[in-house]
């Protein structure tokens, strides 16, 4: 037998164990969910097939719009606003020497939290006095109290403030990376010219950073499109209230699959949730391959 | 370019301080969990940091008198058994992607790629009824098994093998060395920053992951301490002394964890972001 050929046959000994896997855990899932989203099953009775049906129901439901709405609520307020935060820090953390070490620790720590646990701390913090912090502060600074979790128009962001403070961290890290990578020389040759602070940041810093930004952006879409531990403990009876508020989509999947047992509904929204991934997926590619 | 020292300027000082203050607002949900978690319920409404009498009562109640050990010990095992097998497999397929010539090698790459694109929430619904049909539903397998092995890892670890010179390899197989020892005994000494970033992603990520846990677990014995802290703090609703302590034990280990790590941390977090 030739070298090349043992070679060949060793690599499929290897990788055996892993495609089985791959096959078995994610693409007969996947292919299953697309499935299941074509019938109409309770899971324990029999799956009817029902076509589109379905999507049909989820397009003139309602609710699925308000849940759509808010799933890109979170994502349309999420991610410019921890974006433009964390290249701010990042920009001015790049510049202090002094405690450089301690400050990057406290931006980074909340990134490695339990979103359940920080979930429940936050809630604890967004109570009507006497026990929730930030009334309590309001109170004694003589600003008219917030209801936050119990109003319809504060609750979303309310939810939403404390996925962003956790993934700060991670994009603060990845910016810092980015900035440092930019050669010096740049700045320098701009300064030189007399380059104004402003100057600099628009037409250095910022270009240079353009696929660093084009990640973020892509990360932390799916990350906020994918809102789920913070709806679910923050809410009352993890409802996504009040009145469908804070509902966001893998919420929505969650009650219909795991609760009402509406099992091809549920898939079919899995399958809204991928296709609207697919979509970022393809713009970063498609940004990127520009570059 | 030489620097010319000037005393520092106004300017930097006023950067300096808020970003001290945007510091000490991160820090402060943190900081406030662990300081309730020392109070008694009375002091609970009071803003001072550290109680008057500060107390471990809030532990003791939570050690001995709910599950919070139990699932403290299921996520500490959900955790390594899933990093470990992460660690092992992602690098094998890595290394065998990277290192290896063989027909149908880019096709099979590509299909573990295209893995990535497809999200968790789209395959509970089928892992549900997989694991039910497997009689996998409330069981440690049940909890492990859709993590076995991860596309990002694969991806990664691809990467890092490929920049392992084959020379080092050959050498190996020239001194008799079996593939699967050159493997463990040569490959993967060699990308241990990539093997720690993907161990911090892991093990991070199967700490703190929620849906699945809360999916396939069912008796309290087996849940996991997201999914615990979440059905107990339902039940103890306005005893936030208690839930804050919960929260903290749930906190304390990655924290701990961090403070010894750091560099190794945020480190790796950059190699796998950037590279994944």
């Amino acid at each position: 037998m030739s070298i090349g050929k043992k070679r060949a046959i060793t690599a499929w000994c290897f990788i055996s164990v892993p495609i089985i896997y791959f096959i078995l855990v994610r693409f007969y899932p996947t292919l299953d969910a697309f499935s299941i989203s074509l019938t109409d099953w309770n899971i324990v009775g029999k799956k009817t097939y029902i076509g589109f049906d379905n999507f049909i129901r989820l397009w003139h439901d309602p609710v699925f719009w308000q849940v759509l709405g808010n799933t890109f609520e979170y994502l349309l307020l999420g991610v410019p606003i921890s974006l433009i935060l964390s290249f701010i820090i990042a920009h001015s953390l790049d510049q202090v020497r002094f405690g450089h070490g301690f400050l990057r620790a406290c931006y980074f720590i909340p990134f490695l939290t339990t979103a359940v646990a920080m979930a429940w701390v936050w809630r604890w913090f967004y109570q009507p006095v006497p026990v929730g912090m930030i009334n309590l502060v309001l109170g004694q600074l003589g600003i008219k109290q917030l209801d936050f979790l119990r109003s319809t128009t504060e609750a979303l962001p309310a939810v939403l403030a404390p996925a962003i403070w956790a993934g700060l961290g991670f994009q603060i890290v990845i910016f810092m990376a980015g900035l440092r990578a930019i050669p010096q020389s740049y700045y320098e040759a701009a300064k030189i010219d007399g380059a104004g602070a402003f100057r600099i940041l628009r037409e250095i810093t910022l270009p240079q950073l353009r696929p660093t930004i084009v990640f973020l952006t892509v990360i932390s879409s799916i990350g906020f499109l994918r809102i789920f531990d913070q709806v679910y403990n923050m809410t009352q009876e993890g409802e996504g209230g009040p009145l469908n508020a804070t509902r966001p989509l893998v919420l929505h999947i969650y009650k219909a699959a795991f609760e009402r047992f509406e099992m091809g509904m549920a898939a079919a929204q899995t399958v809204v949730l991928f296709v609207i991934l697919l979509f970022i997926t393809i713009f970063q590619l498609k940004v990127l391959k520009n570059d | 370019m030489t620097k010319i020292k000037a005393p520092v300027s106004p300017f930097r000082i006023i950067v300096w301080s808020l970003l001290f203050i945007g510091a000490v607002i991160m820090m402060t949900p943190i900081i406030f969990m662990f300081s309730a978690s020392f109070k008694y319920n009375d002091e609970i409404y009071e803003l001072a940091l550290i109680s008057s009498e500060p107390t471990l009562s809030n532990y003791i109640y939570l050690f001995e008198n709910t599950e919070f050990l139990k699932w403290f010990k299921n996520s500490i095992f959900v955790a390594l058994a899933s990093t470990v097998s992460v660690l092992f497999f992602d690098s094998l397929v890595g290394y065998t992607l990277a290192k290896f010539r063989f027909r149908g090698r880019k096709l099979v790459f590509i299909a573990i790629l295209s893995t990535l694109m497809i999200p968790t929430e789209m395959l509970v619904i089928p892992w549900y009824i997989l694991a039910r049909d497997f009689g996998l539903l409330d069981s440690y397998i049940g909890l492990i098994f859709p993590g076995i092995m991860t596309g990002f890892g694969v991806f990664l670890m691809k990467q890092f093998f490929e920049s392992v010179p084959d020379d080092y390899l050959d050498a190996a197989r020239i001194d008799g060395l079996s593939e699967f020892r050159i493997f463990t005994q040569i490959a993967m000494p060699l990308v241990t920053p990539a093997l720690s970033a993907l161990a911090i992603f892991t093990f991070l990520g199967n700490w703190t992951a929620f849906l699945w846990p809360l999916i396939v677990t069912s008796s309290a014995e087996l849940f996991t301490i997201p999914v615990g802290l979440s059905s107990f703090s339902g039940e103890f609703q306005s005893e936030w002394e208690m839930i804050m302590t919960g929260a903290a034990v749930a906190t304390l280990p990655t924290l701990l964890v961090f403070l010894f790590l750091q560099r190794y941390i945020i480190r790796g977090v950059i190699l796998g972001g950037l590279k994944g």
